[in-house]
C-alpha cells in the first residue's frame, strides 16, 4: 500500500461512492467550523492569481483571518491575466447536448486518461457556479444581441461551452477575483503582502505552520505563521527559459514545498502550444501566443524541399507541403495541440523550417481571404493580425504568419488529494501549481476553470474540514526553532548566491537549462536523450553554483538575485522533469516517448503499465527522488486510444 | 455558505462631518471645484458673448452704443425693478462667478503641483495636450489682469488709467482709450489669451459636466472653435477699427 | 542597430537620481524594447555593474507591470502599445533614447525605473468591486445585458492599471484609471446597486493621491488600451449625482 491516500470519499464497504453525488454528499460529511470561530483560524495564501485571489477572497468572506502574499506590486499582475481564449462551463446554454458529464468525459479523455476521475467530475460540477459568480461580480462576458451570454467552441470540443470576454477572458476573471479580494482587504479580513516572495515553508512536527518570505524591495527576510498554508503559485513552463509564461513565473514556492516533504506529481506533463510566434534571435526573452482560433482558417505548410529560401509567395503550390492536411485528412489543420506541435517540430527538424532562423512553419490565410473575402477574415482575426504585425513587423494578410510551438502550461505539480492537500499536513496547493485535474494534457479554456474552481468552490470547504478539530491548538510562535531554521536556510542561500561572483549571468544558465529541456524533454522524448539530460543538468547546476554572477546586495531591489534563486530551483526541478519522463515509457498527452508510438507515428499509451500518477518524494540534496504511484481507475470513462486520422 | 458570512459592505465613511450643505461639501472636492469652474465659466462665457454683441453697436455710431449703455443701467427690467438694480444683480453674479472660478483654479493648481512635486527631468513630449489647454493658468491670469485694467479704464474711469473718461459717454471713452496704441496692444493680447482660454474652456466644460454623448461628441470641438472665432473676432475688430479710423 | 540610452538611475526612494548614458550596440530591430534593456543589463552585469531595474512581467501588454517614459512619452511613440510590446524597429540606428520613470507623488520611485503604484489598489479597495460573496450568485443568464452595454463595459474594463494615464497627465491626475473602473462596474446591472456609493468613495481616495483633470486628453493617447476619456465625463456626472444622493449620509 502506497503512502499516498487520495482521500476520495468511500462508502462503508470501502468502495467509491457514485461520482455524481460524491461532492454534494462529501460536503455534508465534512466537518464545519462555526462561523464565530472562523476568525480564530489564520490562513496564508501564496500567490494571487485566479486560484489564490479567489481562495483568499472567499475565505475572507467566510470569516477566516487571511494573509495573501504576492511578489508583484499588486495582486492584479498575476499571469492568469494573460489568458486569452475563455473558460469552459457545462451550462448547456446552447442546447447542444452539453452536460456536466460530458465536460467531465471530455476532460478525462482530453487528459489522455491520466487524471483522477473524482476530482475531474467535481471540476465539471462547479464549472457552472463559476460563470454565475463571475457574472455577478461584473465580469463583462461577451453577450448576444438578446442580452444572453455568448459562447464559442474551443479546442476541438464538439459542443459550444466556452465563455469569453473579448480576447481578455483571463484578465477579466482575474480582475473579478482581485476586486473581491480588495473588498476583503477593505473589510479587514484579508491582508495583502505585496513584493513578498515566499522562499520556504515552515513545517512543525509534520504540519505546515508558516512561510519565510523575502521582501523584494527592502530585502528583509520575514516569518509568517498560520494554521494552514495554501500555495497558488502557478506552473513551471519557464523551466524551458522560452515559454509563453510571464518573466517572473517560477517554481520556487512549490519546489521549496517539495523539499519540505510535498510530493511532486507528473513533472513531465508539459503542454506545448502549437501557435506561438517563433523566436527571432538568441536574446528573445519570451514567446507570445497567438490564439488557437487562427487554425480555423489558416493553412499550415512548409516548403517540400529542404533549404528552400524563396519568399513564400514565390513557392509554387506543388512545392508546398500542407503536412497536417496530408497526414490527417479528416481533422487537417484542426488536430489537437500536441499533434500539431509535434508535427511542426518534425518538419523543422528536417530542415524545412521557414523564417530567418528556419524555426517556424507558415500559417497561411491567402486561401481564406480568397474564399471569404478580406473583410470577413480581417473581422475575425484583426486583433491577432495587429498583434503579430506589432511583434514581427510583417503583415499576415500579405505574407503568411510564421508560427512554432511554445511551452505554456504544466499539468504536473504538487500532488494533492481530493481535498487539495499535499502530502504535508496543512499544506494545500490549488490552481496550476497542483497536478490535479488535467491528466497528461489540458484542454483549451480549462485552466481558468480549474483555478477558479479550486479557489472559489473547493478549497474553502475542504480547508474548513481540516481546521475544524484544531480550534485550541494554539500558536507555535515565530520564535520556534523551525522558523529560525527555515530562515537560516533562506538567508544562507541568499548570501551564497551573492558571494559566488562568477563570470556568467543568471540568464546564461537559464538559457542553457532551457536548451537541454527543450531538446531532450520537449515535444518528443527518448531514453537516450533523457539519460543524456540527466547527466547534463546536474553538471550545469554545479557550474551555476560555482560560476554565477549576481551583482548588488540583498538589502535592496535586486532582480538578478530574485532570478538567481528561481533558476537555482529550476535546475533541480528540470532534473525531476527528466527523471519522470524517463520513468514513463509510454506516450500520454503532452508526454511523447518516441519508443511508444503506433506504426503511423502517433502517441501510444500503455495503460497496463503506466495507469498511475507519478508522485516523487524528495530524498535530500543530490539524491534521486523516490517514486510513489497512485493507481488510476476509470469507472465512468473507459480508456480508449485517441485517433485524428 | 452565503448566509454564514458577515456583512462586509464597505460603505465609505462620511467625508465631511457635521451639517455642511452638500453643495459646499461638493465644492470641497476637486471634482466639485471643476464643476464650479464649468458653471462659472458658462456664466462668464455668456457675459463675454453678450458683451461682444453689445459692443458691435459702436459700428452704428455713438448714439447707438451710448443709448445701449444707458439702457443697461436704467432700462433693464425697469419698471419691475428700480433703475440699476438688475445691472447690479448681474454684476454681483459675475463677480461671484469670477471669484469662484479663480479660487477653484488656484486651489486645483496647488493640488496639481502637489501631485507631481518633482517634474520630469527630461523633455516632455505632448501628444494631445494642445497649447491652449496647457496654458489655461497663464491665459487666465492675463485675462484677469486685463479685466482689472478694462474696468478701471472704461467702467470706473480711474484718472491714472483713462484721463479722458467721462460719465455716460461710452463711445467717446472707448475711442479715446483704444486710440492709444499700448492700450490697443494690451487689448489685442488679452483677447488672444481669452480666445485660447475659452476655446479649451468650451470644449472642456462638456467633459467636466459630463455632457457626453457619442453622437454629439465630435461637434464639441467645432462648437468651441466656432464660438471662439466669432467672439474673439468681434472683440479684436474693435481696437483695429479705432486704430484704422473706421470708428472714431 | 546602435543606440545611445539616457537612463534614469536612482538607488532608492530617498536618494537623488540622475541620468546615466549607456551605449546599446548590436540591437536587433526585431527585439522588443525591454529585450533591448535586457541585453544592456546582461552586459552591465558582466562588467560587474548593477543592472537597470524596471518593472515588467507578462511582456504581452496585459499585466500592466511595465511602463516608462520613452523620449518624453509614456510607453513610447507607438499608440496603443505598452512598453513591452514596443519593438526596436520603431527607432532608427543611431537614435538617442531617454528613459525616465513615471513621476507623480502617488507613484514614488522605488529604484531606477520602478515606481510604487499601490494607490491604485487603494482606489479599488474604496469600492471597485461588486458586493457579492462566493456562492450568492444566481444563474448568470437571469440578468440580461444588452450587447452594447456589455461591450462598452468591456472597453472600460480593458484597463491594465499600468499608470500611464497618471504619468502622461500634466496634472498627475488618475481620472482615466478611476473612471474606467467606475464605468466598467457602473454600466452593468450587477454594479448598479452600489453605483453612487462607489463613485463617491473611489473619487475620494483618488483625490487624496492624485491631481485634478483639466481635460487635456493626454491620458487617452498614452493609454496602451486606448481607453476613452468619455468615461471621465461619465464619472464627473455620476459624482455630482452621488454627492446629491448621498447628502443625507454626510
Amino acid at each position: 500500500m502506497s503512502v499516498l491516500d487520495p482521500k476520495v470519499p468511500l462508502d462503508d464497504d470501502g468502495n467509491e461512492v457514485a461520482i455524481q453525488t460524491m461532492w454534494e454528499d462529501h460536503k455534508f460529511d465534512m466537518d464545519l467550523v462555526n462561523p464565530a470561530n472562523k476568525r480564530k483560524f489564520s490562513v496564508i495564501v501564496v500567490g494571487t492569481g485566479l486560484a489564490g485571489a479567489s481562495a483568499a477572497a472567499t475565505m475572507g468572506e467566510l470569516g477566516y483571518d487571511v494573509d495573501a502574499f504576492t511578489f508583484h506590486d499588486s495582486p492584479r499582475r498575476a499571469h492568469s491575466i494573460a489568458a486569452q481564449g475563455g473558460i469552459n462551463a457545462a451550462k448547456n446554454y446552447r442546447g447542444d447536448g452539453d452536460s456536466i458529464f460530458r465536460l467531465f468525459y471530455d476532460t478525462v479523455k482530453g487528459g489522455d486518461f491520466r487524471s483522477r476521475e473524482a476530482n475531474v467530475y467535481r471540476l465539471a460540477q462547479v464549472s457552472n457556479d463559476i460563470i454565475d459568480q463571475a457574472a455577478a461580480q461584473g465580469v463583462p462576458f461577451a453577450r448576444e444581441y438578446g442580452g444572453m451570454l455568448a459562447n464559442r467552441s474551443f479546442g476541438g470540443a464538439q459542443v459550444s461551452r466556452t465563455f469569453y470576454a473579448r480576447g481578455q477572458t483571463g484578465q477579466q476573471l482575474l480582475l473579478g477575483a482581485y476586486q473581491a479580494l480588495e473588498r476583503q482587504v477593505a473589510a479587514g479580513k484579508v491582508r495583502t503582502h505585496t513584493h513578498k516572495e515566499m522562499l520556504d515553508i515552515v513545517v512543525v512536527d509534520g504540519r505546515a505552520r508558516g512561510i519565510i518570505c523575502r521582501d523584494l524591495i527592502t530585502g528583509e527576510i520575514t516569518r509568517h505563521e498560520a494554521n494552514a498554508v495554501v500555495l497558488a503559485t502557478g506552473g513551471y513552463s519557464n523551466a524551458f527559459y522560452l515559454s509563453t509564461n510571464a518573466m517572473a513565473c517560477n517554481a520556487t514556492a512549490i519546489w521549496r514545498a517539495h523539499r519540505r516533504g510535498a510530493f511532486f506529481a507528473n513533472a513531465c506533463y508539459t503542454q506545448i502550444h502549437p501557435t506561438a510566434i517563433p523566436a527571432s534571435d538568441e536574446f528573445q526573452s519570451k514567446l507570445t501566443l497567438m490564439s488557437e482560433s487562427l487554425r480555423n482558417d489558416g493553412r499550415i505548410w512548409v516548403p517540400t524541399e529542404v533549404g528552400d529560401d524563396r519568399a513564400p509567395s514565390d513557392i509554387p503550390e506543388d512545392e508546398r507541403d500542407y503536412y497536417l492536411e496530408r497526414k490527417y485528412p479528416s481533422f487537417g489543420n484542426l488536430v489537437p495541440r500536441d499533434v500539431a506541435s509535434r508535427n511542426a517540430k518534425i518538419v523543422v527538424d528536417e530542415g524545412r523550417g521557414v523564417g530567418p532562423l528556419k524555426n517556424g512553419v507558415y500559417l497561411d490565410f491567402a486561401d481564406a481571404i480568397e474564399r471569404l473575402g478580406f473583410d470577413v477574415v480581417w473581422d475575425r482575426y484583426s486583433n491577432l493580425f495587429e498583434m503579430y504585425e506589432r511583434i514581427t513587423g510583417e503583415d499576415p494578410t500579405k505574407r503568411p504568419m510564421r508560427i512554432f510551438p511554445a511551452p505554456h502550461y504544466t499539468m504536473g505539480g504538487l500532488w494533492v488529494d481530493y481535498h487539495l492537500m499535499t502530502t504535508v499536513d496543512g499544506l494545500f496547493a490549488i490552481g496550476e501549481c497542483n497536478f490535479s485535474d488535467h491528466g497528461a494534457n489540458r484542454l483549451g479554456a480549462s485552466a481558468l476553470m480549474q483555478g477558479l474552481a479550486d479557489g472559489y468552490f473547493v478549497l474553502p470547504y475542504t480547508i474548513g474540514n481540516f481546521l475544524a478539530d484544531k480550534l485550541n491548538e494554539g500558536e507555535v510562535g515565530l520564535d520556534h526553532d523551525a522558523f529560525a531554521a527555515a530562515e537560516e536556510v533562506v538567508t544562507a542561500r541568499t548570501k551564497k548566491l551573492l558571494a559566488i561572483d562568477g563570470s556568467r549571468t543568471v540568464d546564461h544558465f537559464h538559457r542553457e537549462l532551457g536548451k537541454i529541456l527543450w531538446d531532450y524533454c520537449g515535444m518528443a522524448r527518448n531514453e537516450d536523450g533523457l539519460v543524456k539530460a540527466l547527466g547534463e543538468i546536474p553538471a550545469l547546476r554545479e557550474e551555476f553554483w560555482a560560476d554565477v554572477k549576481v551583482p548588488g546586495s540583498g538589502a535592496t531591489l535586486n532582480s538578478s538575485l530574485e532570478k538567481a534563486g528561481r533558476v537555482a530551483d529550476f535546475l533541480e526541478l528540470g532534473e525531476l522533469m527528466v527523471r519522470d519522463a524517463l520513468d514513463r515509457n509510454e506516450s500520454a498527452g503532452g508526454h511523447f516517448r518516441e519508443e511508444s508510438q503506433t506504426d503511423e507515428g502517433e502517441a501510444k499509451r500503455d495503460d497496463e503499465n503506466y495507469s498511475y500518477v507519478s508522485a516523487w518524494a524528495w530524498q535530500g540534496q543530490g539524491e534521486a527522488q523516490e517514486l510513489h504511484k497512485e493507481p488510476l481507475a476509470f469507472r465512468y470513462v473507459p480508456p480508449s486510444q485517441r485517433s485524428y486520422k | 455558505m452565503a448566509t454564514a458570512s458577515p456583512a462586509t459592505t464597505a460603505t465609505p465613511p462620511p467625508q465631511a462631518p457635521g451639517q455642511v450643505p452638500w453643495i459646499v461639501q461638493l465644492y470641497g472636492t476637486a471634482l466639485g471645484k471643476k464643476y464650479a469652474m464649468a458653471i462659472s465659466g458658462i456664466l462668464g462665457l455668456g457675459y463675454i458673448v453678450a458683451h461682444m454683441v453689445g459692443n458691435l453697436k459702436m459700428y452704428f455710431g455713438a448714439e447707438s452704443i451710448d443709448g445701449y449703455s444707458e439702457w443697461l443701467r436704467e432700462g433693464l427690467l425697469y419698471p419691475i425693478l428700480p433703475h440699476t438694480v438688475m445691472l447690479w444683480i448681474l454684476r454681483l453674479g459675475l463677480i461671484a462667478a469670477l471669484v469662484v472660478h479663480v479660487h477653484a483654479a488656484y486651489a486645483l493648481t496647488v493640488m496639481n503641483r502637489r501631485a507631481r512635486p518633482t517634474g520630469y527631468q527630461s523633455e516632455r513630449h505632448y501628444v494631445a495636450a494642445d497649447f491652449a489647454s496647457r496654458t489655461m493658468r497663464w491665459t487666465g491670469v492675463i485675462v484677469l489682469l486685463f479685466i482689472a485694467f478694462h474696468l478701471a479704464d472704461l467702467t470706473w474711469g480711474v484718472e491714472a488709467v483713462n484721463p479722458a473718461w467721462e460719465e455716460g459717454a461710452a463711445y467717446a471713452n472707448l475711442v479715446a482709450s483704444l486710440s492709444r496704441p499700448p492700450v490697443a496692444a494690451f487689448y489685442l493680447l488679452a483677447n488672444l489669451a481669452l480666445g485660447l482660454h475659452i476655446y479649451h474652456g468650451i470644449w472642456s466644460l462638456f467633459q467636466t459636466l459630463g455632457w457626453n454623448n457619442r453622437r454629439f461628441n465630435s461637434y464639441r470641438r467645432s462648437l468651441a472653435i466656432g464660438v471662439t472665432v466669432v467672439v474673439i473676432g468681434g472683440n479684436l475688430s474693435f481696437p483695429i477699427a479705432v486704430l484704422t479710423g473706421v470708428v472714431g | 542597430m546602435n543606440l545611445t540610452l539616457q537612463v534614469w538611475r536612482q538607488a532608492g526612494p530617498d536618494v537623488p537620481g540622475s541620468f546615466a548614458t549607456y551605449e546599446a550596440t548590436d540591437i536587433s530591430a526585431d527585439a522588443s524594447f525591454l529585450e533591448m534593456l535586457d541585453l544592456v543589463n546582461e552586459r552591465l552585469v558582466l562588467d560587474g555593474d548593477e543592472p537597470i531595474e524596471f518593472s515588467h512581467d507578462c511582456r504581452e501588454g496585459i499585466c500592466g507591470s511595465c511602463g516608462v517614459m520613452i523620449n518624453g512619452v509614456p510607453h513610447g511613440p507607438q499608440r496603443g502599445t505598452a512598453t513591452c510590446q514596443l519593438h526596436m524597429r520603431t527607432f532608427a540606428d543611431g537614435d538617442e533614447i531617454v528613459i525616465e520613470p513615471w513621476r507623480a507623488s502617488g507613484f514614488p520611485i522605488v529604484k531606477d525605473l520602478v515606481v510604487d503604484r499601490s494607490p491604485f489598489d487603494e482606489i479599488i479597495q474604496a469600492g471597485g468591486y461588486v458586493t457579492v460573496d462566493t456562492g450568492q450568485a444566481q444563474d448568470a443568464n437571469l440578468t440580461q445585458i444588452p450587447k452594447e452595454t456589455a461591450d462598452l463595459a468591456m472597453d472600460a474594463a480593458a484597463c491594465i492599471g499600468c499608470g500611464a494615464c497618471v504619468a502622461a497627465c500634466p496634472n498627475g491626475a488618475a481620472q482615466l484609471f478611476t473612471s474606467a473602473k467606475l464605468a466598467h462596474l457602473n454600466l452593468l446591472p450587477q454594479g448598479d446597486a452600489e453605483r453612487y456609493e462607489r463613485t463617491e468613495s473611489m473619487v475620494g481616495v483618488m483625490e487624496s493621491y492624485f491631481g485634478s483633470c483639466t481635460n487635456m486628453g493626454e491620458c487617452e493617447t498614452a493609454c496602451p488600451k486606448e481607453i476613452s476619456i468619455d468615461f471621465i465625463a461619465m464619472m464627473n456626472k455620476d459624482y455630482v449625482k452621488a454627492k446629491f444622493r448621498n447628502r443625507r449620509s454626510a
